[in-house]
């Protein structure tokens, strides 16, 4: 029998889940307390825009990975099924929808209030407006659109940025206001951008320490914890930014010290492989998943799923002094909001930047928004860097999509091409 | 001239069997200087393209008349089947005559597609249109007039030549011409379905998306003035709306399996783009305006846009009512987000109302129609029977 993995508790660590506790007591007490709920999405969210009216926000894709992570996601993709959704399309709506028809129970056991608004950040993703479009319908809720351009071109031309900047004047901070009864507080807004460009500053320092030999982080498992109140309720607020300066003092007292990631079997002891990773990983599975990775020293350097949320490694931070301009290209700046050109050029910047031995795609079956193209991508970045490329498929949280033989055989295969790439003649390249 | 109408269904089908785009190399040749620009569903304004001097052609994939050798090495399995098969036909060079494509905002699939083009064939012009959700003239609507004014200066770029008011106002009259007759072809089948089939009304109708618009509209004439005189005989089947297939489109084996099964078509948004506005485009004042004003205000209802203040679901059922038809059948591509994600809202309006409504899938390579055949029949029969 295997010892127990050592459980390296970092003050980050607890930071966020004092955070979360403190966020999901607020959204249970919503109701009695008279606040607002606003249903919005991950990328492309205006958090500080909700924020500085006082409601709180829920991010359905969070509900929906939780739900993954705590194995409900079946269950609720089932029942969605049952009322005549496809087999073929998003298993994050199919689980949310699912969820809200069991109760909408949260992770905290208790249920999650309906919305009172649902504010479409429609960015980088098409399925996110027939998303909504079904929960208006199903909770019986007004819907405020935020359509954000796609910078097909890789730029976000003023035309674009005065087209989303208008549409937050002209209709999110008018149906804010209508629903909270506060006017606008601009000065409020800008406070909190402040606030959010410090964090962000603090959060690309620690992504960016996996730059260094070893990584003292895992920026793809580990990641998705890092960028989890960047990324959602907390962005803007002092507790962020205290988040982020202590996530930054663990990672740097970790690269101080020569350590590698933490992960929840312990510390990797041995960095083998350094990987760049395109695509959103599998909740369902997501500890094992992990482990696959663990097992074999692979640690993954970069990964794009982390810049869903925003791409903030490649200099952009909130501009208090423009704050609907500022969230207007934060908006189009969202990862899966780049053209493919810019994506494929991303990932080879970041297998340079962060000296990775390979890419690794994992496809996931229900995002056409991350997967439309990802083949063509992978060959031009091996065109363009030379190091191996390897292709996993699984799902968000369907679970039907996990094969663990089969992604540990494919995993295999490419470990394997990444020896044979490092191996001098005749050699099998791995390390003794 | 008379015209009878198996002449004119193979004009029509001239057209559509040829994958290698014969009429765009002669309508090339025919002139000095002349471009084709290629563009996938749904909706472009192709005003703008002809008014350029250029030649507008909707890339509605190869159907079930080639083999996906290439292609299927760029998508994975869960992905729709029209973008592999474009990219197969791109591949084997059945684009090189055209200069330039459009991919409307319309799913993520064709999105990404439009990036897969630019790393893939370099020397097309590309553009990424994007379609506004928001319907304020003054915000959508400055964006949309945006869009608009770069393709044309990209077009001009192209051709060597301004795009003048002129130009563009001659192009929306010919495309008002063609849009009204393109409205009676659906208004004739509504009222006699059994005289003009879905099965002969669709490749006429599709032949649009290749033929220049005057060769169109003539094509459009041609067939209602054969349809008038060789009246077909009535049919015992029942009247159906079909919901689903806007993009990637059915093979022509699957609405003959339909019109076998006893279903009449008398709606459908198949081919949407090409008849994505209803009425005419104004022609008085600002024709660039008058193409965003037409956009905001005069576009049917789709998945691939924001319902916004007017649901879709009472669209829908406008629409069903005013086809007369007895049921609704969801005949949507596999893989396709937006119609799969639309379907169950609009099915619950559906029972609502009392409206019969069958749902099945396809790609647009299907090549067994038994259990669709099965299934279509058997809603027939059950509305012949009991509704």
């Amino acid at each position: 029998m295997s010892a127990k993995p050592e459980v390296v508790k970092e003050e980050s660590m607890v930071v966020q889940k004092e955070m979360l506790a403190g966020y999901f007591q607020e959204l249970a007490r919503a109701r009695e307390s008279g606040k607002k709920v606003v249903y919005t999405f991950v990328p492309g969210n205006v958090t500080e825009l909700m924020l500085s009216f006082g409601v709180v926000p829920v991010y359905p894709e969070i509900n929906a990975l939780q739900s993954g992570m705590r194995k409900r996601s079946m269950e609720y993709i089932r029942q969605a099924e049952k009322m005549g959704h496809s087999e073929d399309v998003c298993t994050y709506v199919k689980c949310d929808i699912g969820m809200m028809l069991e109760g909408n129970i949260g992770p905290t056991g208790e249920a999650i209030p309906p919305p009172d608004l649902l504010l479409c950040s429609y960015t980088g993703c098409f399925t996110f407006m027939k998303w909504f479009e079904n929960l208006a319908k199903l909770y019986s809720c007004p819907v405020v659109m935020l359509h954000v351009p796609y910078r097909a071109d890789g730029e976000a031309s003023p035309a674009m940025v005065a087209y989303v900047a208008d549409q937050l004047r002209t209709q999110v901070v008018p149906a804010l206001e209508r629903l909270t009864g506060r006017p606008y507080d601009e000065a409020r807004l800008k406070a909190m951008l402040k606030l959010s460009a410090e964090a962000e500053g603090d959060m690309v320092r620690c992504f960016e320490a996996a730059k260094h030999r070893p990584s003292p982080i895992d920026g793809y498992f580990a990641g998705v914890y890092y960028i989890g109140p960047m990324f959602t309720a907390f962005r803007g607020t002092e507790d962020c930014a205290r988040y982020y300066r202590q996530l930054r003092a663990d990672v740097e007292a970790r690269l101080a010290a020569g350590l590698g990631p933490v992960t929840p079997e312990g510390e990797v002891k041995e960095e083998r492989y350094r990987l760049v990773v395109e695509g959103p990983p599998n909740w369902t599975h997501f500890r094992e998943f992990w482990k696959l990775f663990y097992d074999r020293g692979a640690v993954v350097v970069a990964s794009t799923y982390t810049k869903v949320g925003g791409t903030y490694d490649f200099g952009f931070r909130h501009d208090p002094g423009r704050p609907l301009e500022t969230l207007a290209e934060y908006c189009m700046g969202c990862y899966t909001n780049l053209g493919l050109p810019q994506r494929a050029e991303v990932l080879s910047r970041y297998v340079a930047d962060y000296h990775a031995d390979g890419l690794l795609v994992n496809s996931i079956k229900s995002c056409n928004s991350f997967s439309a193209g990802q083949l063509q991508m992978l060959r031009a970045v091996e065109e363009k860097t030379g190091v191996p490329v390897g292709f996993i498929e699984s799902d968000l949280v369907d679970p039907r999509y996990f094969s663990y033989a089969n992604l540990k055989n494919r995993l295999d295969s490419f470990f394997q091409m990444l020896d044979q790439k490092r191996a001098p003649a005749g050699g099998d390249g791995r390390k003794r | 001239m008379k015209h009878a109408r198996a002449d004119v269904l193979a004009r029509a089908d001239r057209v559509l069997s040829d994958l290698s785009f014969g009429y765009v190399s002669e309508w090339l040749e025919a002139g000095e200087g002349r471009h084709a620009i290629g563009y996938l569903p749904m909706y472009v304004p192709r005003e703008v393209i002809a008014a350029a001097g250029m030649l507008p052609v909707a890339i509605f994939g190869a159907g079930d008349a080639l083999d996906i050798v290439k292609g299927d090495a760029y998508f994975q399995s869960y992905i729709c089947h029209i973008p592999r098969s474009v990219i197969e036909m791109a591949l084997d060079g059945r684009f090189d005559a055209f200069s330039g494509f459009l991919f409307p905002s319309i799913c993520d699939v064709i999105r990404n597609l439009s990036g897969m083009w630019k790393m893939n064939f370099p020397r097309h012009y590309v553009k990424y249109l994007d379609f506004p959700q928001n319907f304020d003239p003054e915000v959508g609507g400055a964006f949309y007039r945006r869009e608009i004014e770069e393709v044309m200066e990209n077009l001009a770029r192209l051709s060597g030549r301004r795009i003048a008011g002129a130009d563009l106002h001659a192009a929306i009259v010919l495309y008002n011409q063609n849009r009204r007759l393109v409205e009676r072809l659906y208004d004739a089948r509504r009222d006699a379905p059994h005289d003009h089939p879905t099965s002969e009304v669709y490749r006429v109708a599709r032949a649009g998306a290749v033929l220049s618009v005057d060769d169109h509209s003539r094509l459009v004439q041609d067939y209602l003035d054969a349809a008038a005189a060789e009246p077909l005989p009535e049919q015992d089947r029942i009247r159906v709306y079909l919901i689903g297939a806007f993009c990637e489109q059915p093979p022509m084996g699957l609405l003959r399996t339909l019109e076998q099964a006893g279903c009449d078509l008398v709606g459908d948004d198949l081919l949407l783009g090409l008849r994505y506005l209803r009425g005419d485009v104004r022609t008085d004042g600002d024709p660039v305006q008058a193409l965003v004003d037409a956009y905001l205000t005069q576009a049917t209802w789709s998945s691939a846009v924001y319902d916004g203040d007017r649901p879709k679901e009472d669209r829908m059922m406008e629409d069903v009512r005013a086809s007369r038809a007895d049921g609704v059948v969801f005949c949507c591509p596999s893989f396709c987000d937006p119609a799969l994600l639309d379907r169950p809202m609009l099915q619950r309006r559906l029972e609502k109302e009392g409206v019969p409504f069958a749902s099945f899938q396809y790609a647009e390579n299907t090549g067994q129609f038994q259990v669709i055949r099965e299934q279509a029949g058997t809603f027939s029969d059950s509305i012949k029977l009991w509704e």
